[in-house]
């Protein structure tokens, strides 16, 4: 599938970089943006998460898949600081992350959305999209009674969006409540939100999540404009026929820890994923396992 | 029956000082809970900050009752810290609880005996206001002499109060209505509909919630203010948790999340009130009978009153819960 599809420069370097790297758990990368160490989430109990090392490659689109439970989501909202792991250590773009709250990632330049969106229902399109701009001098309450202090950046803020709604086919909800929008929409508008921040890192938890098909396609597309573009992306998904599509390397989770690392040619045949999936009995018949 | 008095009692309830102080403290709520969705249930709190921090200057520090107005906004801002530091990191529930609780300890430590030096204890403090009257006076309006013409005649006493109020209003809704088209105003918006969402773009939840907590608190400092002054007394019962809810109750009849809503609800709210209370004070001058069983007397008028009011906010919340200025399809958005 990917073969007679062309790739940007950029594209091209971190697909050839990735494909000489070790295809093991943890394997290390030539250009890490994002590295974990030892990162350990317990919820009670419970270990959510043990990941002792990843490593996601700058320009690349990195999947995390795995079965329910593996840990997906924990580990992204460790990664972008929306929780804090029991121990471990990780860093972004050289810096360590583990003091740095999570309303001022965005500003370092990650971004990232989630499972379930979160469009802000009672704010039109384009104020959802404003919002995202970072650095707004009207957010401060002593600007915002001087619209003179405000009025010209909210007009390039304004133009910025009005671009990005082009992009993402939603011009003519512009002014639409974005309660009114349907699901794949608010997707897409949540995408565009995000890109409002200028961020060099995109982290999406499961794009396709509530998408019809025809959609899917095109959020496809996005998501490879976004890479062609210079972002790295991370994302977590379930759809497997999209991960194999549109992802330069997969990590695979179970039980809270990377089971598996690879692109995704190697990780649709490597037995530890299948076992993962599925079971490690699969295709045996229970009359067999004798209890 | 005499319309004529009950037409009159109702046009100035309309506009009369209840409605100004509502007004200004259903801003300052509508900042917290209809555009941050904060629950702040103790702005009675907020109310008693205004007006001690004006009547403390007579009753405690002997200095002149102008002090007294940075003095309040200062006990609100505290209050507003106090009450914010350990539950806006919570959920929304936890304010709530924490709010209704700050003001009934407010008022309970205002009322005591022990600390009757600063605050007068359950007397209140009634000597502090001779500044604003003299300023009124100064400016020609006479407290003694009426004015107006029927049925909006007023003594010189309550007009200069009603016009720094209803000035007071417009000044305020200006400010807030400004403040909530700029973008600040939407980040209080989005924080309302998701905090997480807000954070992910990189604003500070927290800090945002706090400074509407505060800016909401200070509008109902100045709304206690106002009060404290038409009344020339500090009362420490009427700050107490039912006066939050009537003025919740005028909010939501005006609409939240409106900055004329937060206006025309308590002028409609006081309005219903004073026109319900005057005519069943009219209709029970002769206690009503059904046989020997009595159905009503005038005694039986304020709590009849209540009731109807409370039905009232029941109707409203079931056949217009947009209130009068909401928008319906934006309430139809409320189911995430």
């Amino acid at each position: 599938m990917g073969a007679e599809r062309s790739y940007s420069p950029l594209a091209q370097a971190a697909r050839s970089a990735l494909a000489g790297c070790d295809k093991v758990p943890g394997s290390r990368k030539p250009d890490p943006m994002l590295v974990a160490d030892g990162v350990r989430r317990e919820f009670g109990g419970i270990v959510a998460v043990d990941v002792e090392h990843i490593e996601v490659q700058r320009g690349s689109i990195t999947a995390l898949i795995g079965p329910n439970g593996a840990g997906k989501t924990t580990l992204f909202n460790l990664l972008s600081g929306f929780d804090t792991p029991s121990t471990g250590t990780w860093s972004f773009d050289g810096r360590n992350m583990a003091k740095v709250a999570s309303h001022k990632t965005a500003a370092l330049g990650m971004v990232r959305t989630f499972q379930l969106t979160k469009s802000l229902t009672k704010l039109t399109v384009i104020e959802n999209m404003r919002l995202g701009a970072t650095g707004q001098r009207g957010e401060k309450w002593w600007n915002g009674l001087f619209s003179a202090t405000w009025k010209k950046q909210e007009a390039e803020i304004t133009a910025r969006a009005e671009t990005l709604l082009e992009r993402f086919k939603l011009s003519h909800m512009r002014d639409e409540f974005a309660g009114a929008l349907s699901g794949g929409q608010r997707k897409l508008l949540e995408m565009a939100r995000a890109l409002m921040t200028d961020p060099t890192l995109v982290m999406l938890d499961e794009p396709m999540a509530g998408v019809n098909p025809a959609l899917k396609q095109s959020l496809n597309d996005h998501i490879r404009g976004l890479r062609d573009e210079g972002m790295t992306v991370l994302f977590v998904e379930h759809d497997m026929d999209m991960v194999h599509d549109v992802s330069d390397w997969v990590i695979v989770m179970a039980e809270g820890r990377v089971i598996a690392e690879g692109t995704p040619d190697d990780i649709s045949k490597n037995p530890a994923v299948i076992d993962a999936y599925l079971g490690a009995h699969q295709g045996r018949s229970l009359m067999e396992e004798g209890a | 029956m005499d319309w004529s008095l009950i037409f009159e009692n109702t046009l100035k309830g309309f506009i009369g000082i209840n409605a100004v102080y509502f007004a200004i403290a259903a801003l300052g709520l509508n900042v917290q809970f209809g555009y941050t969705g904060l629950l702040n249930f103790g702005q009675a709190g907020f109310m008693a900050c205004g007006a001690y921090g004006l009547g403390m200057t007579a009753q405690y520090f002997e200095i002149s009752m102008w002090w007294g107005i940075p003095l309040g906004i200062v006990f609100s801002v505290g209050l507003g810290l106090l009450m914010g530091i350990p539950t806006l990191r919570l959920r929304a529930d936890y304010l709530a609880i924490v709010t209704i609780a700050a003001a009934e300890i407010i008022r309970l430590v205002v009322r005591s005996v022990r600390f009757k030096h600063y605050f007068g204890g359950s007397d209140g403090i009634n000597n502090f206001s001779q500044s604003f009257r003299d300023l009124g006076n100064k400016v020609g309006i006479d407290e003694a002499t009426r004015y107006g013409f029927s049925p909006f005649r007023f003594t010189g006493r309550e007009l200069w109060t009603l016009i720094i109020g209803w000035l007071l209003v417009a000044l305020l809704g200006f400010f807030v209505y400004k403040l909530m088209k700029s973008p600040w105003g939407r980040v209080l918006k989005a924080i309302r509909e998701d905090e997480d969402a807000v954070r992910s773009l990189g604003k500070n939840v927290y800090s945002y919630k706090m400074q509407s907590l505060i800016l909401g608190g200070i509008l109902g400092t100045i709304s206690g203010m106002i009060f404290a002054l038409d009344r020339a007394a500090v009362q420490p019962d009427n700050y107490s948790r039912d006066v939050t809810f009537y003025i919740l109750t005028a909010l939501v009849l005006g609409g939240v999340a409106r900055v004329s809503g937060s206006i025309v609800g308590p002028m409609i709210f006081w309005g219903i009130f004073t026109f319900l209370d005057n005519f069943m004070r009219e209709v029970a001058d002769d206690p009503i009978r059904i046989g020997n069983f009595q159905v009503m007397d005038s005694t039986d008028v304020g709590p009849l009153n209540f009731i109807l009011i409370g039905l009232t906010l029941i109707l409203l919340m079931v056949f217009r819960p947009q209130g009068v200025f909401g928008d319906r399809k934006e309430m139809a958005f409320d189911g995430r």
